[in-house]
């Protein structure tokens, strides 16, 4: 991992994630569903005891841990569970700003195997997000109770990412969890999710948008997906130019892009 | 009808949401899409919010949202 001008401007940002950048450790996302083993994988992982529960908004700050792989420190992050990155809620908000700004280096998804239909919801939007996202598909046991068969050949396929099964609570596949997210971080597993493609008129849209985006934001559009930020504004989403103003800006942002919001 | 009138323990589908903006992501993202089949579990004592079983996983709507959710 060399240090680079640019990298090092990242490292100013992470730090106002509250990330210790002076270990200069690959920064892990784990995000996922409510309810999906999400902060037992946290736990087994880095061995802290961070409370598990099942309620609402347990984790609505994000947790910190550190984890050791093949000689390696890792920094792994713990955002609260939500069904999705749309910034409706705070915790919502809190982790679609980490992967956005903090731009971990790997994400890991946790899903419930039982659940499937409900959690790939996120693991699309996440991967709209960023690239380097691995599928924890937790609860494998009780899937198998339930007589569940996931074809996980057929969904790496089908989503473009690895798919890992796991039983964290018996830790379980947390080995072949912790290979993959050294194999997306030291780059030697490319990944390329399916992308969501939308109707031809959003798309042209999206298309329009872009070349004001890059101009309107000049060196600061380098790491961010573009796209991905088309479309928000398209949807009206006035959270994501808050927090880029936040992250990026004391002063105001706002008069350039939001001419383009839908509202 | 509205979800809000869907009584207790009876299969419906949702047909449309008439919400708009971020009240329809949000509807959106809990799972409810036309098409999805949708329970109405338990009802809290005053009459809202209910409980429904929405793809597996059981969530509680106010009427404020489930006004706005018609179903068959």
């Amino acid at each position: 991992m060399g240090l680079t001008a640019k990298s090092s401007g990242l490292n100013l940002l992470r730090e106002t994630f509250n990330l210790d950048v002076e270990r200069n450790n690959p920064i892990i996302a784990l995000a996922g569903n409510p309810n999906t083993g999400k902060s037992t994988v946290f736990n087994a992982l880095t061995g802290l005891k961070q409370h598990t529960g099942n309620w609402p908004g347990k984790t609505v700050t994000q947790a910190q841990g550190y984890y050791e792989n093949q000689g390696q420190e890792y920094t792994l992050v713990d955002l609260p569970g939500t069904y999705s990155l749309l910034a409706s809620s705070t915790e919502e908000m809190v982790a679609r700003d980490f992967i956005c700004f903090a731009k971990p280096d790997a994400t890991i998804v946790v899903a419930d195997a039982t659940n499937l239909e409900r959690n790939l919801n996120l693991v699309l939007q996440v991967t709209e997000l960023t690239d380097n996202v691995v599928l924890c598909l937790n609860l494998m046991d009780e899937a198998e109770r339930k007589n569940i068969k996931i074809d996980i050949k057929g969904l790496e396929e089908e989503l473009g990412i690895p798919v890992i099964p796991t039983i964290a609570r018996d830790g379980i596949g947390l080995n072949d969890l912790k290979n993959m997210v050294t194999a997306i971080v030291n780059q030697d597993k490319q990944i390329k999710p399916v992308k969501v493609k939308y109707s031809p008129q959003i798309e042209a849209a999206v298309e329009e948008l872009l070349p004001e985006i890059k101009n309107t934001l000049g060196e600061l559009s380098e790491g961010l997906n573009l796209r991905w930020l088309a479309l928000r504004l398209l949807e009206g989403d006035q959270t994501i130019l808050d927090s880029m103003q936040n992250h990026y800006f004391r002063e105001n942002l706002k008069g350039g892009v939001d001419c383009y919001g839908v509202d | 009808m509205l979800l809000t009138q869907l009584p207790l323990g009876v299969i419906s589908e949702v047909v449309s949401l008439e919400a708009e903006g971020i009240k329809r992501r949000r509807l959106l993202d809990l799972g409810l899409i036309p098409g999805t089949q949708i329970i109405a579990k338990r009802r809290s004592p005053s009459g809202d919010p209910t409980a429904y079983l929405i793809r597996g996983t059981v969530i509680a709507l106010r009427s404020e949202e489930t006004n706005l959710i018609k179903v068959r």
